[in-house]
């Protein structure tokens, strides 16, 4: 299965099955095109016809392509087979390990987010009250990971909510009890840290430059876009007092390892100019997300959103090559592809690991496959006292891939989202093997944006 | 006529894939909307 397409001057052929990737001039564009499905005496014709005059292309040139491109498809990088479906057999018993906990330090939140998956922080469920996760199950829940992730050394932990400093001495506690094992279990711990900011003081950027491996500041964009969504329980937008936090902690941290996370919604569909906004404030690192709601809900995006949507992708790479050519660059998440150095097939198959490699753990110290299926009673795995006593749940976990997706069969992207999010598809579809449309189509796009980026930077 | 970008030859991985020392996608910051931007932990990849 091949992708052709054409993007701010190039022409862009992906091969899926191998990866390659090739930047072609107009003719080879066409004869891909048609190579597969006509006679190549049909193929002569056409083309020296088409190209006739303007660029002077005689049958010699025609037949050469032909003959560079069978190469191409001989040497498996053009036109190449889906192979890898039997290997999913082997998913089925592969002994996983986890790797990663979200670790739910507290279920409450000094924001009223609007948009907010888990409810204000609360996560919508019997558990109606607000909680923060005690250092007892805390520290169970890292001994569980220790147990639990084989000969692994490398783990990651994150520390999220709801808003995670307003339980800030239990981290800390977390963070150094996880320090003091790290010898004797043979474990190197990564922590990450998801706050909205508005609790961050000289002693959260002092240990979070000390011990968090990565930062995420959310952040909406320009004032009037955050404060929309992202108010205090008064009512009151939460921008003018975060912004200098974060711009405290970026320049701290030297402007790495952290990233300001935004949501954009059906309210900023010109989401590049809060992207924009972030980079003029002085931040390099960061991601911007589509809102992920109900339908019915006033911010959702919209379809007849998606054109607008495809063209601020757009903008966005085409500025981002501009910028990073005058020397102010920044990096947008989900256009950071690495095409020598990425993930393998088998990463590329099995996904994001939710509910066999990564868990979400809730005050109560219960087991989720993610944040996003936190007190859904049908999706508890266990907990971290008897570990995960669902293995039916994480057996449906560890097939859910993108071979277990028949609408991703003919989808050039499949080897790139690995089938998508299971939270979305689940929410989407009420199953984790169905799809979520709309975050399909925004995430093709993304990767034809990613992959223009960097046939531009090949062609220096 | 054609260039051809330097990418990991997802075929070869096979074989030279799946030690599973990546780290999961969720470490990192989109939250909403999980692979590709994973890069590989393999040494032997990482110093190709």
């Amino acid at each position: 299965m091949i992708h052709q397409y054409k993007l701010n001057g190039y022409n862009i052929v992906l091969d899926v099955y191998s990866g390659a990737v090739h930047v072609v001039d107009d003719v080879a564009y066409d004869i891909i095109a048609m190579f597969e499905n006509t006679p190549k005496e049909k193929i002569v014709c056409d083309i020296t016809k088409r190209y006739n005059g303007n660029k002077g292309i005689s049958e010699k040139d025609v037949l050469e392509c032909i003959e560079d491109i069978q190469g191409l498809k001989n040497s498996g990088k053009l036109f190449s087979e889906d192979t890898y479906g039997n290997q999913v057999i082997d998913f089925k018993s592969r002994n996983t390990v986890v790797k990663a906990l979200c670790l739910h330090v507290a279920h409450t939140c000094n924001l009223n987010c609007e948009y907010c998956f888990a409810s204000q922080g609360k996560y919508s469920s019997e558990h109606k009250e607000r909680a923060l996760m005690s250092f007892e199950v805390g520290k169970q829940a890292l001994d569980f990971l220790v147990a639990s992730s084989g000969t692994r050394v490398n783990l990651e932990v994150d520390f999220f909510g709801g808003e995670p400093l307003m339980n800030w001495e239990v981290v800390k506690q977390l963070v150094s009890y996880a320090r003091g094992i790290e010898k004797e279990k043979n474990k190197k711990f990564r922590f990450t840290l998801t706050t909205n900011g508005m609790l961050i003081d000289d002693d959260v950027i002092d240990f979070a430059n000390k011990e968090m491996y990565n930062v995420v500041l959310s952040l909406d964009g320009r004032k009037e876009v955050h404060d929309h969504l992202r108010k205090n329980y008064k009512g009151e937008g939460s921008y003018d007092i975060i912004v200098p936090k974060f711009q405290k902690l970026a320049q701290s941290r030297g402007q790495k390892n952290y990233y300001v996370r935004g949501t954009f919604t059906h309210n900023n569909v010109d989401f590049t100019n809060d992207i924009f906004h972030m980079a003029d404030l002085g931040f390099t690192e960061l991601s911007m997300e589509p809102v992920v709601c109900s339908p019915s809900d006033p911010y959702a995006l919209t379809q007849e959103d998606l054109p607008r949507l495809f063209e601020q992708y757009e903008i966005l790479a085409k500025e981002m090559i501009k910028r990073k050519k005058a020397g102010s660059g920044f990096t947008f998440y989900h256009y950071m592809i690495d095409l020598k150095h990425g993930p393998c097939i088998y990463k590329r198959i099995a996904g994001c690991g939710s509910g066999t490699e990564y868990m979400a753990v809730t005050p109560w110290g219960e087991l989720f496959p993610c944040h996003q299926f936190v007190n859904d009673p049908k999706y508890s795995l266990g907990n971290i006292w008897d570990g995960v006593t669902n293995t039916a749940l994480r057996d449906e976990f560890k097939l859910c891939n993108v071979y277990a997706r028949p609408q991703c069969t003919d989808c050039w992207a499949r080897l790139y989202c690995s089938g998508g999010c299971a939270a979305n598809a689940y929410h989407a579809s009420g199953n984790i093997t169905g799809i979520y449309q709309y975050g399909c189509e925004l995430f093709r796009k993304r990767m034809e944006c990613a992959i223009m980026i960097q046939a531009a930077q090949a062609d220096k | 006529r054609i260039k051809t970008l330097d990418t990991r030859d997802l075929a070869k991985s096979v074989s030279d894939g799946g030690c599973g020392e990546c780290q999961t996608s969720c470490q990192s910051a989109c939250k909403t909307s999980c692979v590709a931007n994973q890069p590989c932990e393999n040494k032997a990849v990482k110093n190709d």
